[in-house]
This record gives structure tokens, sequence and C-alpha cells, in this order.
């Protein structure tokens, strides 16, 4: 039987809370006002922040073995995975563009 | 000269006083400034620190922002226990009192329709965590003993990858369900930065969802059931926060 009106006792928040768990929230979520005081922390997103802090301590994190930057897709900018999305996007169409112009080439090509 | 007005939150007016010893952003204790009806929670912060340059400055500092992030969710935290506040995001700050006023003049309707959505609800983090390494017994026993034998070790190897990472995928998505078909509303996140969590194997799911304080006790079980089901997969609760992946007005 559960209490309806009683919380349970928090899980891992407060200073037991991981610091990826409260800058997420804290940082990235949350309501935006522009306030008197402009910064614009959209311009330095949780990713930024993170990407800075590594560089920041490149050789100790390398150090510890961790390297997951150079693969994690992530902190290639926002901007960059645009683009690549743009150009698939842009090659797709013009390998269905090559497609339609030339119907059984590639039937053709593999006929001896 | 009294500083900044470093702005946390705006709530409904609550009853119960906040907490004696609760300490805010720059060591400055939380005050309520009351305005049509609203009341918006702030600290009283110094230029020197909080002014445009030296904030900019500051945000690029990990244990600034570490120190300033759990003093802004510290507070959040506390205003949880008493009421459902709009957390704001970390920096949101008014050279004075009337500029939060005047702020909260021109949110007020957006702040009264989310007030009401949110009312009585609090935010559950839900993350899954994979081990990294497969199963010892696809491990090569021995040394390959030619370049065709490497080649089919390498093979089962990323086979194996494969198998887990689809596992674990299959898992997240069907716990995600899950917990989505038993919360009001659900946000994914990405997954974590191991450099900051600190969290060991790799991070499948980092998920958020709205649950109504009354039936948190019932959500916290419901995740409970779920641990220990797949082998390698690691789950972990975070909450009761305040709604912050779900104050947006993005849906």
């Amino acid at each position: 039987m559960t209490t309806p009106s009683r919380m349970p006792e928090p899980y891992g928040q407060g200073s037991g809370a991981n610091l990826a768990d409260i800058l997420e929230r804290v940082l990235d979520k949350g309501i935006v006002i522009a306030g008197d005081i402009r910064i614009n922390l959209l311009d330095i997103e949780l990713l930024t922040i993170k990407l800075r802090l590594i560089v920041a301590s490149v050789d100790k994190a390398k150090e510890m073995g961790i390297d997951w930057w150079e693969t994690d897709p992530a902190l290639s900018s926002r901007a960059r995975r645009d683009e690549l999305t743009r150009e698939n996007a842009e090659l797709r169409e013009r390998l269905a563009r090559l497609e339609e112009l030339e119907p059984g080439r590639a039937e053709k090509k593999e006929a001896p | 000269m009294t500083g900044l007005r470093y702005v946390y939150a705006v709530c409904r007016p609550f009853g119960a006083p906040l907490q004696v010893q609760l300490t805010g952003v720059a060591g400055d204790p939380p005050r309520t400034l009351t305005h049509h009806g609203l009341v918006a929670v702030v600290s009283h912060v110094p230029e020197r620190d909080f002014a445009e340059e030296p904030l900019r400055r500051h945000l690029e500092d990990l244990d600034w922002l570490t120190e300033t992030a759990r003093a802004h969710q510290g507070v959040i935290d506390a205003l949880t226990t008493v009421t459902t506040p709009l957390p704001l995001r970390l920096g949101t700050v008014f050279h004075d009192d009337s500029g939060v006023r005047i702020m909260m003049e021109a949110r007020e309707e957006d702040f009264r329709r989310t007030l009401d959505r949110l009312e009585g609800r609090v935010e559950w983090g839900v993350k899954v965590y994979a081990e990294s390494e497969p199963q010892e017994s696809v491990r090569p026993a021995q040394k390959p003993a030619s370049g065709r034998d490497y080649l089919r070790q390498r093979r089962m190897q990323t086979r194996s990858h494969e198998e887990m990472w689809q596992k674990a995928e299959a898992f997240s998505t069907r716990l995600h369900e899950v917990l989505s078909a038993f919360a009001e509303d659900s946000r994914m996140h990405p997954p974590q930065n191991p450099a900051l969590s600190k969290a060991t194997g790799r991070n499948v799911l980092n998920a958020a969802y709205l649950v109504p304080r009354a039936n948190s006790e019932e959500f916290v079980e419901l995740v409970d059931r779920t641990k220990g089901e797949l082998p390698g997969m690691r789950i972990e609760l975070t909450g009761p926060w305040a709604a912050y992946s779900f104050a947006g007005e993005t849906t």
C-alpha cells in the first residue's frame, strides 16, 4: 500500500547528485528569460562548456585514459552534424536522380 | 549599493518559510519578491561577479560553475519541498527589484499557464548504463595463430559488441515505454559525459519523467522492479527534482 501524500526519500539528489545531472538541468533546462545581464547561455551550451572543460584539462584526462571526446559525436559541433545531414540528404537525392536517369544500368554492367 | 538580483524561480505564494540555513548563490540567502500574486525567489549578488563580463568569465570556470549550480539547485530543491517552482535557467540576473517586477509582468500569463500545468508534479531522472566490455567468453582465449584467425576473432568481437548494444538499446526502449506510459510526460536527454558524471559504463538512456507527487512512490517502485532484470545494465534514479525538463514552452 502506498501513501499518496508521502514523498519517497530523495534518490541520489542534493550533494549526491552527479555534476552532470545538476548542470544539464540548471544550464540546459528550466525557463529561459532574458535578464538585464545579457549572458546567452545558448551560446555557452552545456556541450560547449563540457568541451571547454575537457580542452582545459586534456592532458589530465588523457592520463586517466579518458579519450571519449575524440569519438563522441555529441561533441562535434551541432553545425557540423547539420552539415553532414544536409550533405547526406543531397547525396541521396543525387543518387536517386541518377538511378532514375539510367534505369537498368547496374544490371547491364553486371551482365557479361 | 545593493548589488544585482539573481532570480532562481517563480512560483505561487507559499505559506511555509524557506529553511533558515539556506544559502543561495554568492552566499546570499534567497528572498521572496511578490508581484501581481506571483513570487520570484531572488538573491542579492555582487556586480563584481554577476555583471556581464565577470559572469561570462566565471561560466568558464568549472569550480565556480559547480558551486553556483549546486547553490542554484539547492534553492530550487528547498522550494520543491514547499511548492511547485518554475526553475529559471542559471544566471538570470537583473539590475534591481523593479527589473524583476517588469519581467514578471511581461511573462505573467506564461508563468500562470505553466504553473497550472506543473502544479503538484515533480521530475524523476532515469539513466541506464551498459557495461562497455563484452562478456569474458568471447574474448580470444589465445593469440591468433594466423591472419585469418585474427580476422575471425575480430569479427566475433565486433559481433558480440553489436549484440550487446542492441540488447542495451532494446532494454532502454522498453523501459522508457513502460515509464512514459506511467508518467504524464517525458523527455529524452543526451547521454551524459562520463568526465562530468564520473559514472562507469556507457550511458544509453538519459530521460526525465513528469510524475504527480502523489504517484511518485509508485513510480520509484516501478523503476526499482526493473533493476537487475538484464545483467550488465545499471539503472540510476534521481529525484524528485523540480520539473526542470518540463518548464520550457517547447513540447
